[in-house]
């Protein structure tokens, strides 16, 4: 079988998108601005919805983030007119699916976000009316992000109906003509408005507005209302009031942020209660696959850019400590190697410059069966020493090289910073396979996907794995 | 007295955009003495210059330098309470506050300077006196106030384009005492601290620093670094060992390449230094280079140990004017402030010596009549001929 140049070009451009869908949440990072990953993104949308529309929905079906789910069903649904009814349906299915995985407050500010646009099409209105079907707790909701939901129900056409003993029109659009509510919620809504006592039954966010409403301090608020908290708020109050989290709750990337944002001290004091968790987490993620990736080694960045930015304080380290738990995990024999050639994996913080090459070298010596690098690929003491020796590897001391390509030692490069200059994750060598990677969760996946990136399974292999991604992804729904 | 860069060993460079900066790592910090930033309150600052007249500055930052007899406290060098004296606002009446000197003893064992301000100073006051000899050249404002008033444009480092990102991106070596600053591979600064401690406090100041009109057009036009690594010949690879072994090489090789080739004019054996203060063991001296036309020259100042290890060393890149300048009146102070001497070791006429001057924003320290005389003389086109040995007859126009 033939390949065509173009068939080539598809799969970097595929991978490529891929990537960044994965990384870049448009947010700041530690070495480009906010502005530039923006645009850079919206460019790279663009380009593949409009080159390869199949792919661009197919991405829905892998590990991108919500930040780009969001966008790439907001493009699909802008320019439905574009494709026949077939593939319509099909993409449609995948939205479907992908709507229902997203948290409701991302959907609904997309809806927001297509009412503003105009975008009222048929299939916008049928998707828009099924999700809002499908949702568990109707008057929840509609409590919780009152002007999302009445806003969405007057874009897409949808009947309040029968949900919440028909009690959920007058709710929304007259509150004022209902003397007494018989729907529990909806009853404590109206009586928070002048009694105080009530506002504690509500939704956090809810109940924050009347808190101010009828002044309440802070201290006493937050001490109430703690039980009705969803997950990341009581997470996020817990951090920043510095009370002791639940971290068997908590999944393996969040619990890395959560260990490296303590101070050294509190992290040796509670060294055993943290790494229990974090080997807890990593098995339950390892599952089945559990132990069976041999020999690994990893090169794991600590520099002084795993610092991340403002936005994302932190996020490459935590997610080069989450992997290589996880790796732990995986592995049969596993040798963590920090490029600043620390071993207390707790104890990291972000310091000192990236010398990726003399670590890589440090861990073919141990002679692994699988090489993992996290690191976001500014590799700088000195630049390009990793993109050598990872060249003269490959083209002469893998003892695989010789076979024809089966090469024994498995290199993957994960990188989980969104380059804006060069539309994707930087590479370190073009021998080497690199992945985007937002949560270490996602590494196993992740690994099988950097194959592609690799050139050497092409562009049928590649499809035919979007093709099973997305049979996998839709059978589920 | 020289010195050089003994002592601190090179790291690979990390550019970013137009910017490299080249680490520079100690293997143990010099004992005695250390840094520490002091933040003023109000920026604005008064030279009383002594002779009624006054010299504003505005000082963005300033160093305080400590000797101490036993090893230095771990503690950080930023905003050590021992400065309180030195740090604590001035009365809301006074605004301003006069200092008598750039370099000034801010306790008994410290002594507080402003960055590369005591070297721009040298550069100026180079000549400052004037000529010592009333020749009849000279206007009577030359003989009297020197070269006064004095002024030079730098750049601050934030208006150099590029730098400020490059600072913030550099990940900072273990052990490093000092960076030198390269914009477009032209070395603009080196900066060298005596403790690694005080260069993690202080590298952000790199931006408030001054940088020559060269460096700042360097960076408006933001060519990119070039590519100096030599990479890895693999032809010679045969195990991973060889591999190790050529990465430690082309290691050593950055570090000679960068010190003998990319900063090998940052010390001028030529140039002249000169003391300004001593304390214990440590001198602090400014040095000038020898002011040769179209090659790099850096004036800088520097703290010295007894055994001529540097602990602190910041330069200044000087501007081709600014070279032109030092170069006028090196050959000016040679030869006692005699133009015809002057311009005869320099195998030009007076006339186009006197027109340099001029050029060269000195044209008010002549006289007018000598100088409308020699404009004149230049405009018949009058060439440089030898004077007729023996020299010391009345030179040939």
């Amino acid at each position: 079988m033939t390949e065509t140049f173009a068939d080539l070009i598809a799969c970097e451009d595929a991978l490529m998108f891929v990537n960044a869908a994965i990384t870049s949440t448009g947010q700041r990072e530690f070495h480009h601005e906010e502005g530039e990953q923006r645009l850079s993104l919206g460019f790279l949308h663009e380009y593949v919805l409009e080159n390869y529309r199949d792919l661009y929905a197919a991405s829905l079906a892998l590990n991108v983030n919500d930040h780009n789910a969001v966008l790439i069903v907001r493009n699909l649904l802008l320019r439905a007119g574009d494709v026949d009814v077939e593939r319509r349906r099909r993409e449609g299915r995948l939205i479907a699916r992908r709507l229902g995985l997203l948290p409701p407050q991302r959907v609904y500010r997309l809806f927001r976000d297509l009412r503003r646009r105009g975008v009222n099409n048929r299939r916008t209105r049928a998707i828009m009316r099924e999700w809002m079907a499908g949702r568990p707790d109707p008057a929840f909701d509609a409590v919780k992000y009152r002007d999302a939901v009445k806003g969405a129900m007057r874009h897409a056409h949808v009947r309040p109906g029968a949900a919440a003993d028909g009690e959920l029109g007058p709710f929304l659009f007259a509150p004022r003509t209902v003397k007494r509510f018989a729907t529990p919620i909806f009853e404590t809504w109206r009586r928070a408005h002048y009694e105080r006592e009530a506002l504690y039954e509500l939704p956090y966010t809810v109940a924050e507005g009347f808190a101010a409403k009828h002044k309440v301090p802070r201290a006493v608020f937050a001490e109430r209302i703690e039980s009705k908290m969803t997950r990341l708020e009581r997470l996020r109050l817990q951090e920043s009031t510095g009370a002791a989290a639940d971290l068997g709750a908590m999944p393996l990337t969040r619990l890395a942020t959560y260990a490296l944002s303590l101070s050294l001290d509190d992290r040796a004091r509670r060294r055993a209660e943290l790494t229990e968790a974090l080997r807890t987490s990593a098995r339950r993620i390892a599952g089945a696959a559990r132990g069976s990736w041999g020999r690994v080694a990893a090169v794991l960045d600590d520099s002084h850019s795993t610092s991340g930015s403002g936005r994302k304080r932190r996020r490459p380290l935590a997610v080069a400590l989450a992997a290589s738990y996880l790796l732990e995990a995986l592995a049969k024999e596993y040798t963590p190697l920090w490029t600043s050639g620390r071993t207390d994996e707790l104890l990291l913080y972000p310091f000192g410059p990236t010398p990726l090459g003399e670590r890589i070298i440090d861990a073919l010596e141990t002679g692994p069966e699988r090489l993992i690098i996290v690191s976001d690929g500014w590799d700088n003491a000195p630049p390009g020493l990793a993109a050598d020796v990872l060249r003269i590897w490959r083209s002469r001391l893998d003892p695989g090289h010789r076979y024809g390509g089966a090469q024994r030692v498995q290199i993957t490069h994960l990188n989980p910073v969104y380059d804006a200059d060069d539309f994707d994750v930087r590479r370190l060598a073009p021998t080497v396979p690199t992945a985007g990677i937002r949560d270490a969760e996602d590494l196993p996946t992740l690994v099988e996907l950097a194959r592609f990136a690799e050139g050497r399974v092409g562009l049928p292999a590649l499809q035919a794995h979007l093709d099973e991604r997305t049979a996998r992804f839709l059978e589920h729904s | 007295m020289t010195f050089g860069l003994d002592g601190l060993r090179t790291r690979p460079a990390q550019t970013w955009g137009s910017i490299r900066l080249v680490p520079l790592v100690r293997d143990e910090p010099v004992p005695g003495l250390r840094l520490h930033r002091v933040a003023y309150d109000e920026p604005i600052s008064v030279v009383d210059v002594g002779d009624g007249s006054s010299y504003t500055s505005y000082i963005p930052h300033a160093f305080v330098a400590t000797w101490r007899d036993g090893d230095e406290l771990p503690a950080a060098s930023y905003g050590a309470r021992l400065l309180e004296r030195d740090t604590a606002p001035a009365p809301e009446r006074m605004p301003i506050r006069t200092t008598k000197r750039m370099a000034r003893k801010a306790g008994k064992d410290r002594l507080r300077f402003l960055p590369l301000h005591l070297a721009v100073e040298g550069y100026l006051a180079l000549h400052f006196g004037g000529p010592t000899i009333a020749w009849e050249e000279w206007s009577r404002k030359a003989v009297a106030q020197g070269l006064s008033p004095r002024a030079e444009a730098a750049y601050l480092g934030r208006q150099v384009r590029g730098l400020e990102d490059a600072l913030r991106i550099f990940e900072i070596h273990p052990g490093q005492c000092g960076v030198l600053v390269y914009v477009a591979d032209a070395l603009a600064s080196a900066f060298v601290v005596p403790h690694p401690d005080d260069y993690r406090a202080l590298h952000a100041t790199l931006v408030e620093d001054m940088y020559g009109e060269l460096i700042y057009i360097h960076g408006l036009l933001g060519a990119r670094t070039g590519d100096v690594s030599a990479g890895i010949d693999d032809s010679r690879i045969g195990s991973l060992a060889d591999l190790r072994a050529a990465a430690v090489r082309g290691r050593a090789e950055w570090a000679v390449f960068h010190d003998e080739v990319m900063a090998r004019r940052l010390f001028d054996e030529k140039g002249t230094h000169r003391h300004v203060q001593r304390l214990r063991d440590f001198h602090l001296t400014r040095f000038l280079p020898s002011f040769e036309l179209k090659r790099e020259n850096h004036i800088g100042e520097a703290i010295v140990d007894g055994d001529a290890r540097v602990a602190y060393l910041k330069t200044f890149r000087l501007s081709d004017g600014q070279i032109r300048r030092g170069h006028l009146l090196t050959w000016l102070a040679k030869h006692r402030w005699r133009l015809r001497d002057a311009a005869a070791a320099m195998r030009v006429t007076e006339a186009n010596l006197a027109l340099r001057l001029e050029r060269s924003g000195f044209g008010y320290l002549l006289r007018q009549d000598v100088l409308d005389h020699y404009r004149a003389q230049a405009a018949r086109g009058e060439t440089f001929r030898p004077p007729d040995p023996p020299s010391g007859g009345p030179a040939v126009t």
